[in-house]
């Protein structure tokens, strides 16, 4: 979907949220802690909802949301998040990304 | 043939209640004497002179009718009063046939409560002989206990036991000299086990997620320390570092980003927890208070709590990561090493539970 791959090719970190996600929440906790600044589109406020759902899943996410793209590559979901920073494979995904300060 | 209706009707029901009596006492002593007798049926000698009714209202106005013995004669009554008495008897003994029945109901339902009785204190004997969570009445058999809860409760004492079979295993394995080869076989079916308990874990979350938040099937000292549903990851590094020693260079690296990054993951989930509280809480107080206990945002607040489901599964997802890089990250007789202590770690847990459980109980 046109929209998708236009949201999710912005530079740096993009996460699709719902408002109503706490799992979504979590994850942008856990961006934070990593000194990065991801750009959040919650969808649920967004009149295509629906369609940027099933374009989500069709791109291989194994929830909706939150959906992660690093650099316009999909990250996946919050299993993959946390599979991929326990085995320290995150961080260096991020690093160009990541803030200097604090 | 007859006097007044009046005079007559009393008399010929005092009349065919007598009978009924002389009835009675006929099938007492027919019963006595054995063989002949059948419920509901008097045998009246046929040869009986039968008198008509006047003749013995004109008996009755006499004296009482208590003269007649077996081989008394039968009056000789109309067919309506014959047909009456036989109907009582009728009555009488379909009466007599359903008390019959339902006292033996009443017994029946009587053993089967003693019996559910008895399996009942069986089923809850056995959950404390296993060694698991299931230790006062309080907890396991209460109202809500699903099949399926049931079911991962004598699962979950199954895998207890295997537990403590490859724990003994294990310390005999490693006191002695063993081969790489077998080490990394005990390794591998112990990491699996965890894994099982997870997967275990999932499909109990689906029936009954508060149950599994709660961490009802554990013993109370294992509860202390829940997080999620089951034991903190970053606690679980803590207490198996020492056991590592010696680590090089490089893997002591990677324990501390592992450590660290757990920690930052566990944060993570924890907040979106605290989130997950906060909105629950925000949707059941949602609408005037004082007025009335109905929920007004019912749907949201069981959306929220549909997302535990996801939160359990996203912690017990951790704990398998986390299992699964000290696994890449140590040697096969460190991992031995490790899971020993860890599986150490927990049966002491469940030890203090016990004493700590039979303190409770002893008098002061």
């Amino acid at each position: 979907m046109d929209k998708v791959m236009r949201m999710s090719s912005e530079k740096g970190e993009v996460i699709f949220t719902k408002s109503s996600c706490c799992l979504c929440y979590a994850v942008q906790i856990l961006f934070r802690d990593l000194r990065v600044q991801p750009t959040i589109h919650e969808i649920d406020n967004d009149p295509d909802c629906r369609e940027i759902e099933k374009a989500l899943l069709r791109l291989g996410c194994s929830t909706a949301v939150p959906a992660v793209f690093v650099g316009g590559k999909l990250v996946g979901s919050t299993n993959e998040v946390m599979s991929l920073h326990l085995s320290g494979s995150l961080v260096p995904l991020i690093k160009p990304y990541q803030s200097i300060l604090y | 043939m007859n006097t007044t209706s009046t005079h007559f009707v009393p008399q010929r029901r005092f009349e065919i209640y007598e009978r009924l009596n002389q009835i009675s006492m006929w099938e007492e002593s027919f019963k006595n004497n054995g063989g002949m007798y059948t419920p509901g049926s008097v045998i009246i000698p046929a040869n009986e002179k039968t008198n008509s009714l006047s003749e013995d209202t004109s008996h009755g106005a006499e004296g009482t009718p208590h003269k007649y013995d077996q081989e008394a004669s039968t009056s000789r009554h109309p067919d309506k009063i014959q047909r009456r008495l036989a109907q009582n008897r009728e009555a009488a003994r379909k009466s007599r046939l359903r008390k019959k029945a339902y006292v033996q109901q009443l017994e029946t339902s009587r053993l089967k409560l003693i019996h559910l009785e008895q399996e009942l204190d069986r089923a809850r004997q056995q959950g404390f002989y296993v060694g698991n969570g299931v230790e006062s009445s309080a907890l396991g058999f209460s109202d809500n206990m699903s099949s399926g809860i049931v079911a991962f409760e004598m699962e979950y004492g199954h895998w207890v036991e295997e537990q403590n079979r490859q724990i003994c295993e294990l310390r005999t394995v490693l006191h002695g000299q063993v081969s790489d080869i077998e080490l990394r076989s005990l390794v591998e079916n112990a990491m699996k086990h965890y894994f099982q308990l997870f997967r275990m874990k999932s499909t109990a979350a689906k029936i009954d997620v508060f149950y599994v938040m709660s961490g009802m099937w554990k013993t109370s000292a294992e509860r202390f320390f829940l997080w999620i549903g089951g034991f903190r990851p970053s606690e679980l590094l803590k207490v198996l570092l020492p056991h590592f020693d010696p680590l090089t260079d490089q893997q002591l690296l990677d324990v501390c980003n592992l450590r660290q990054s757990c920690q930052q993951a566990e944060d993570a989930l924890s907040q979106g927890m605290e989130k997950l509280q906060h909105t629950l809480a925000e949707s059941v107080a949602a609408g005037k208070l004082g007025e009335g206990s109905y929920i007004p945002q019912m749907t949201c607040a069981m959306e929220r709590l549909e997302a535990l489901v996801s939160f359990v599964n996203q912690a017990d997802h951790l704990r398998h990561e986390t299992l699964q890089q000290m696994h890449r990250i140590l040697t096969t007789r460190q991992a031995a090493r490790g899971l020993l202590a860890l599986g150490e770690y927990f049966q002491r847990l469940r030890a203090l539970s016990s004493s700590w459980a039979a303190r409770q109980r002893e008098p002061t």
